[in-house]
């Protein structure tokens, strides 16, 4: 897909994503938004999978460790064909394939189960080494946020991949400098967090993680890179909605009616 | 039936396990630092290119292990009992909560491990696995079993949970009978109608020697290694309540939440039986050499004795 084709397609799951957080009245649209661009640039130049084998062993995998923004997947799993919009238009609702958090055992094409922060980059380690013990190529792509990092385990999985020296797993670093309760700075700094994982024995790039040519390159760098490879996304929480945009109080509230039409206004 | 023969501990058994299932290009194992404690080293030492070290970080190696099984592969993973636990919620949420076929051994389990003191000693693990959905519990009471149940996981399916011990203990099986055993079906070590004693783990071989003692005064014990707590035989308890009059169950575990919480809890639905639980009592353990502690903490021949002879006394 080209530069423009891949914009198109993050707006439209931008519109997905803000509707369908306001038809369950609950979801996370902050995390969603800032994900979506780097997400929709993975799925469309990088990412081998099969629609109607989901469960092809020898498929690439993106686990996403921060579940909550699992209506950036759904939006992106729907423009993909795994999912339709009635699919979408159950999200959270009582047998619904769209989980409250990504889920594997309920949503085809999702390739972990979400929801409590910090697992996402050890089960993509254990991705790694069964492909690389298979002597596959597949690789392994894995999102965290960047409040997720404050979690141990992250660390205990970035120490154990450098170890491991596995080529095929490649971390996303969504920062958008947002969490639950307020700014990353004031519950928690995480600081440079490039820095911080290059002292693992990563290979680290930072982008801008709203810049499709910049998301693209990078992707690229991280799929040829050897040795663990990390991108640091910087991004805007809420993007491409102005009252969501870096505002705390959008991480986990749905729009109400008036928010969703000045939202889809601004997505249009 | 002649003294039962010393065999090694049930961690042994897991590490032979290993080396059996090794012919499957599926099975893989990861350690914490502790294989050559719970046995995995033995596969190490043969298969190095499927084993993988996650060093001292149990959580990192509960989901790498999950990843694993999502990817085709058969993950033994294993540390202490106690240590496990620090991984409680990878297990509920990254393990069975997706279905993974990941299993978990926890060696050392219980106050029989002895002189490390209360730190090492799990005695809340069999309580708290058995809350997780679909997760497969078991605790074999000598080396040859615990092979055997750890080598029927290779297709077991759903993600499980064996704690082993640390030290030696009476060989309850032979290389013959331990074919017998099935995970998920309790095994009847000794007929007896009086009284039934629901044992698991090293307290089959306390629960045997109770036996004997209550024969000689007269009290019939049947004799039950419940090597699966979960899914628990509840066939073979609805058997029990209807042909022995009571049940004493014995574990090295707390008396809240384990094996004999299990029993309880079942027969709770049923018309129920007298029932008495031999295990620890809502308190830690401390250092002491094995026999000394399991003694100070009544998880006695003795002890079974007593609770048997309380029901077989009052029915």
């Amino acid at each position: 897909m080209s530069i423009p084709e891949l914009e198109e397609l993050a707006n439209v799951c931008r519109k997905h994503i803000v509707k369908m957080i306001h038809k369950a009245g609950a979801g996370h649209p902050g995390g969603s938004l800032s994900a979506i661009d780097i997400i929709a640039g993975l799925y469309g130049t990088r990412l081998r999978f099969n629609v109607d084998d989901p469960d092809w062993d020898d498929r690439d995998r993106f686990v996403m460790s921060k579940g909550h923004a699992s209506p950036a997947v759904y939006s992106i799993l729907r423009e993909m064909g795994f999912l339709n919009d009635e699919d979408l238009a159950t999200f959270r609702a009582l047998g619904s394939v769209c989980q409250g958090h990504v889920d594997m055992k309920w949503t085809n094409g999702v390739d972990f189960s979400a929801g409590s922060l910090g697992m996402g980059l050890s089960f993509g380690l254990g991705c790694a080494l069964a492909a690389r013990m298979d002597s596959s190529k597949r690789e392994t792509w894995v999102m965290v946020g960047d409040g997720e990092v404050q979690e141990g385990q992250i660390w205990e999985a970035l120490m154990a991949a450098d170890f491991h020296e596995v080529s095929g797993l490649k971390l996303i670093v969504d920062r958008n400098r947002i969490q639950n309760d307020d700014f990353v700075s004031v519950q928690m700094e995480v600081g440079d967090v490039a820095s911080k994982i290059g002292a693992f024995g990563w290979n680290i790039k930072e982008i801008n993680g709203h810049d499709m040519e910049e998301i693209v390159e990078a992707l690229e760098w991280a799929s040829m890179s050897s040795g663990p490879s990390a991108i640091i996304a910087h991004t805007v929480k809420g993007k491409g909605v102005s009252f969501m945009e870096d505002n705390p109080s959008f991480h986990g509230k749905a729009p109400n009616d008036e928010e969703l039409a000045l939202a889809l206004e601004e997505l249009s | 039936m002649s003294a039962p023969s010393m065999g090694g501990a049930s961690r042994d058994g897991y590490g032979s396990a290993l080396l059996r299932l090794s012919g499957d290009p599926r099975v893989v194992v990861l350690e914490a630092d502790l294989g050559k404690s719970t046995k995995s080293c033995l596969f190490r030492a043969e298969y190095p290119e499927r084993t993988v070290s996650l060093g001292i970080a149990e959580q990192n190696m509960m989901l790498v292990a999950a990843g694993m099984a999502s990817s085709g592969k058969v993950p033994f993973a294993s540390t202490f009992a106690i240590f496990t636990e620090r991984a409680f919620e990878q297990v509920r949420n990254g393990i069975s909560r997706p279905g993974l076929a990941v299993h978990i051994c926890g060696s050392h389990g219980g106050i029989h491990t002895g002189t490390d003191g209360s730190s090492a000693q799990s005695i809340e693990d069999l309580a708290i696995y058995r809350t997780i959905p679909g997760l497969t519990v078991i605790t074999p009471c000598d080396d040859l079993s615990a092979e055997e149940l750890t080598v029927q996981l290779l297709d077991h399916g759903n993600a499980s949970y064996t704690r082993t011990a640390r030290n030696k203990t009476p060989r309850m099986y032979d290389t013959d009978t331990v074919k017998n055993l099935e995970i998920g079906k309790g095994s009847v070590l000794r007929e007896g109608s009086d009284v039934a004693i629901v044992a698991c783990g090293v307290m089959v071989s306390e629960a045997m020697e109770a036996a004997k003692l209550l024969e000689g005064s007269g009290i019939s014990a049947r004799v039950i290694d419940m090597h699966t707590i979960k899914p628990l035989d509840t066939d073979l308890l609805d058997k029990i309540r209807v042909e022995c009059g009571g049940i004493v169950t014995a574990e090295d575990h707390s008396i809240i939440g384990g094996l004999g919480s299990a029993v309880a809890e079942y027969l709770s639905t049923t018309g129920g039986c007298p029932i008495q639980m031999v295990g620890v009592k809502d308190r830690f353990g401390e250092s002491g050499e094995s026999s000394d502690l399991m003694q100070h903490m009544g998880l006695t021949r003795n002890e079974i004795v007593e609770r048997a002879r309380h029901i077989a006394n009052s029915v």
